[in-house]
This record gives C-alpha cells, structure tokens and sequence, in this order.
C-alpha cells in the first residue's frame, strides 16, 4: 500500500505540489490526470525521493520512504518512464537485466536470470532477448522497460505518460499489461493523458491542476464536466460509454470550417 | 555477458604478451625474439627463486645446488642487460600508461555520456602540464609535480562543478574546460619565460624515454589498483547510460558513482601522466574502436580497452624509438599519426552514429 500525506515539492523555491494526500491499494490501477505543468510528473518524482520533498510524508507499506536507501526504494518502487530510444546497443536481456541493479552485489546470479526471463515472459519479449535495444519498434522498447521495471520485483509501479507516443494497439496493450500486474496485487499509479482511457483502465482516478489536487474518486466522481473544465480550461461533454461500459469525454469544439479559399 | 566478447579478451590478452616479448627484442642491438623470451623466462624464474628464497631458504638453496634452470643460458651478459634494465621496464612502462589512459578514457566517455570525452577532458592534462613546468623551472621533481598538479586541477574543477550535493555533468565538462585553459595559459607563460623551454615542450609531446623500474613500481600499484577497482563500477556506468534520471529509480547512487568514477580515473591518469607526459588519443580512440568491437557493455569493454590500449601503446613506442636512427620521436606525436586515419577509416565504414 502506498500512502501519500500532506506531500509539498517543487524545485528551488518554485512549490510544484501542494499538501497532496493520497492512498492506493493493491490491486487498485490509479491514474492521474492533469494538464502539462500540474505536477504530476514531479509526484512520480518525489515518491521515489528522486526529488527530496519540501515537506510530508510517502509511506510504503507503512514504511516512510524518507528512511530508506535508494537501493531499498528501487526494490519497493520502478517506475516507467515513455522512454523514446536508447541509443547504446545492449542487448534487450542486459536491458531488463538492469532492473535487478539494487539486487545485484558484484554480479548476477541464477536467481536474477530466472527473475529476468520471468519478466520477459510477462510481457512478451522474451522472444526479442538478444535483439539490440536499438532496433526496437516503440511499443516493444516500452514493453521491455516494463519488463525491467517487473525484473525490480516491485510492490508498487508507477508510470509517467507509459502510453503516450504510442499507437492504439501498442496503448491497449501496455495497460492491459498494466492493469494484469495490478490485479496480480501490484499499486500501480498511472500519470496518463487520454481521459478516455484513464476512465477504462483506471479504478480510482486523481485530477491535479496547478500542483493541487482538486479531486479524487472513482472515474464517475471525477470525470466530470464541470472538473474538466477547472482543470484543462476546455468545455466538455461527457457521456456514458455503453460499448466499454465506461465513459466517454468529448471535448466541445467550434465545427471546424475550412477557410482556406 | 556474452561469449564474443569474453574472446575478444582473451584474444588481446594473447596479442599483448606477444606484443611484449617482440617489442622488446625490438631495438638497436639487435636480439632475436626467441633468445628475449628467454630472457624474460629466466628471470621471472629469477625473481620467483628470489621470493620463495625469502620464504623456503632451504628448498631455493637446495634447487641451485642441483643446478635446476628452466632455460640454458645462451647469451650475452650485455644482452641480458639491455633486455632488463633498458628495454622491458620501457616496454611495461607504455603498457602501464596504455591500460591506464584506454581505462579512464572508458570510464570518462561512459559517466560524461560524451563522445568527446578523454582521461584529460576536466583539465587533467593542463593540471599536469603546470606542475611539470613548474617542477622542469624550479628544478623540483617532475613526475611527483605533475601528479600532483593533475590530482589537484580535477578536486579544484568537481568542486567548482558541485551545486548543492550534485555535479551536473554539463558544469562539470565546462568548469573542466575553463580550468584547464587557464592553467594552460599559465604553463605557456612558463614556456615563454623560461630559459630552456624545449623541455618542458618536449614532456608536453609525451614519451617514455625516462623509463625505469622505479617509475615502473611505483606507477605500476596505483594504475593496476585504480584499473581493477573501475571494473568495479563497470554495471553502474552500463545503468548510467539509460539516463541520470533511469538510473536514480534503479536505485543508483549516481553522485557517488560520479565521484569514485572521477577520483579513480584521474588517479589513474595522474600516475599515468606523470611519467609520460601528455600523450594524446590513446584515451579518446582505443575506448570507441573497443565500443565498435564489443559494444557498449562496461564489463567487456572495460578490459578490452585496458589491453587495447597497452599494446597500441606498446606499439607506437618501439616505432617512435626505433624509425629514426639518431633520436627518438615523441610517442605523442606517433599515436596521433598512426591513431587518427585509422579512426577517421573506422568512422567512414561505419557509416552511422558512433555514440548516442
């Protein structure tokens, strides 16, 4: 379980993130939501204490994060970020590999290849393992880092816009990868930026604008027209999705009227 | 860890012994290779008896009473002297400062993820330099001068780069830049003032002319020390190639990374300098030939660029003490003519980006 209490960030004297509380359980897929700049990126962040918080509290199963290691967080918490290219030619096994670096004292042993190949499994790359990491397409890199992000045998995973530079398919696929690992007894928390698909995938949804979160809930909670609206500054409309069961945001746009003559 | 890479090494670790046993019989005297590697039997034997003497007297007194040698002698007492007391120490010296330059210019192009990177990129060299200079003008020792002038120019230059507990990479390279050439303004002043300048432009060229088994000693702990302790960190730089920001959320410690990566590089290279001079591209193209033969992975590349860059070394000194009759090159000078065609060729064939 990860806890989040009264938690304040930001970089020099600029506060990024103010006073956010928030709690996600096992087996629960929370999304965060909010416009570019609302810190949402900074919270990933600050959990990991990549970022030293200003002030309050991260506690993961009940421990505070601001007493462990580095080496210990990275056991506890992998995080994906959308990762565009790696630009050195390691094989994908040594890739995932690297997710067993807090584990690792001096070198790898069966156990971490076990761990490795597990992962791979998971997440259906265990055929590209001795492919370059350069020669990857989009969607099989981001699989791979979620790979190495499960070879980190975390409890909790967060992700940073993991689907956002893909196409359709390869989106679908990572989070029901995603939302498998969750039910599986994974925290997963999600920044993500189709409202559409943060309705599908996402149980308990947190909508953040100007580093505040100005509410959280069920999708049906937060979802609204009228917290749309406040957060991104676009009138929207919102209805009830019946093929997905889920919903649906449009936002609501002058017909477009073709003025080149 | 892959299997092509763990030939690589073993195949370099074989080209270096030959290139040790040929290069010194390589010389003016001429002494054939067979009867130089005999030499070197014999006296490994040597300074094993030596050492078992000191521990099992009685065993050692007993094998020369019996007379047991591995080889029979076949020549000459001033053969033997040229082999041992002018030509191997030179020759382990360049591959002593060879390791040493390839190694940190490894480590230094994987922690600065910069192509460009060499042991001497934060002012290392130009540290160096003034510390020769001053010692060459003051007539001070040279070799501790110089060390110490290159120690001190990289603590000046990390902390000028470190704000609030990190050294940004970029600060680091730029404060490096800046250091640097303000102390290479200083060494020129030196030049211009001094009496005898040739030699302090001389140990600028670089070159191992001043080789003996003192500096071979005392170099010798420190850089094979400073080497073995950087393979250490060869996962940790592999992990820091994803990103600064990757490797934090695998849990790295990457300013503690940077600063034993930094201190055992320029610890290295010190030693290193500090008996050679400055010689040039060693450090910059035997880490990217390695990289384009065995890839980016530190555990491979690490050794691989270590042995590379000992037998390049080994190499263009025997060329730059042997191609003219009366005077010797300095060996700066041949890796730069031998080393940059070949780098240009290799940058042409690949035909795409060499580094990220």
């Amino acid at each position: 379980m990860l806890e989040i209490r009264d938690l304040s960030a930001g970089y020099g004297h600029r506060h990024v993130l103010e006073q956010i509380s928030l709690k996600a359980s096992e087996g629960e897929v929370v999304g965060v939501i909010g416009p570019n700049g609302s810190g949402k990126t900074t919270l990933l962040k600050t959990i990991t204490k990549v970022l030293e918080p200003i002030s309050g509290t991260v506690l993961i199963d009940g421990t505070n994060v601001d007493e462990m290691q580095s080496k210990e967080i990275a056991k506890k918490v992998a995080v994906v970020s959308q990762v565009i290219s790696i630009n050195f030619e390691f094989t994908v096994e040594d890739i995932v590999l690297m997710g067993r670096t807090p584990y690792i004292k001096g070198s790898e042993t069966v156990e971490d290849i076990n761990i490795v190949k597990d992962a791979m499994e998971k997440t259906n790359t265990l055929f590209l393992k001795d492919r370059l990491i350069t020669q990857l397409s989009g969607g099989e890199l981001q699989r791979v880092i979620i790979a190495r992000a499960f070879a980190q045998d975390p409890k909790v995973l967060l992700l940073d816009e993991p689907t956002s530079h893909l196409d359709i398919t390869n989106q679908i696929d990572i989070l029901n990868l995603v939302k498998h690992a969750s039910r599986k007894g994974m925290v997963v928390v999600a920044v993500i930026h189709d409202l559409n698909l943060a309705a599908y995938y996402c149980d308990k949804i947190c909508l953040l604008q100007d580093g505040k979160l100005i509410s959280v809930g069920t999708p049906d909670q937060v979802l609204t027209p009228q917290n749309i609206e406040r957060a991104f500054n676009i009138p929207v409309e919102v209805i009830p999705n019946e093929i997905t069961n889920s919903l649906y945001v449009i936002p609501v746009l002058e017909p477009l009227h073709d003025t080149l003559h | 860890m892959d299997k092509p890479g763990k030939s690589v090494i073993l195949i370099l670790a074989i080209l270096l012994i030959v290139a040790i046993i040929t290069n010194t019989a390589i010389g003016s005297t001429s002494i054939s290779p067979d009867v130089t590697a005999r030499i070197l039997v014999a006296e490994i034997f040597e300074g094993m008896i030596d050492i078992t003497g000191k521990i099992f007297p009685s065993v050692t007194a007993n094998m020369q009473a019996n007379g047991y040698y591995p080889v029979e002698k076949t020549w000459t007492n001033s053969q033997e002297v040229i082999i041992r007391d002018i030509r191997l120490p030179r020759v382990l010296l360049a591959v002593l400062v060879g390791a040493a330059l390839s190694t940190a210019g490894c480590a230094m192009q994987g922690l600065l993820k910069n192509p460009m990177a060499d042991p001497y990129i934060i002012g290392m060299s130009s540290g160096a330099a003034l510390g020769a200079s001053l010692g060459f003008v003051m007539l001070l020792p040279v070799q501790l001068l110089s060390f110490v002038g290159a120690v001190i120019t990289i603590f000046v230059v990390y902390n000028i780069s470190k704000i609030g507990g990190k050294v940004p990479v970029d600060t680091l390279l730029l404060s490096g830049i800046a250091v640097g050439s303000l102390l290479a303004a200083i060494t020129s002043l030196i030049i211009f003032i001094s009496h005898s300048p040739h030699q302090i432009i001389f140990w600028l060229m670089g070159g191992l002319w001043t080789a003996s088994w003192d500096k071979v000693k005392i170099t010798s702990v420190m850089i094979i020390f400073g080497v073995l302790i950087l393979y250490r960190y060869a996962w940790n730089l592999n992990v820091m190639l994803l990103g600064e920001e990757q490797a934090q959320y695998l849990g790295l410690d990457i300013e503690k990374v940077k600063r034993y990566v930094l201190v055992l590089s320029a610890l290295v290279t010190a030693a290193a300098v500090s008996v050679s001079g400055i010689i040039g591209f060693v450090g910059l193209i035997i880490p990217h030939i390695m990289r384009i033969i065995v890839g980016p992975d530190h555990r491979i590349l690490f050794p691989a660029s270590t042995l590379m860059g000992a037998v390049f070394l080994v190499l263009c000194d025997t060329f730059s003490r042997t191609i003219l009759d009366s005077v010797e090159l300095p060996v700066g000078i041949v890796t730069a003519m031998f080393g940059a065609p070949f780098f240009i060729y290799l940058l042409r064939k690949r035909r795409q980006s060499l580094y990220a």
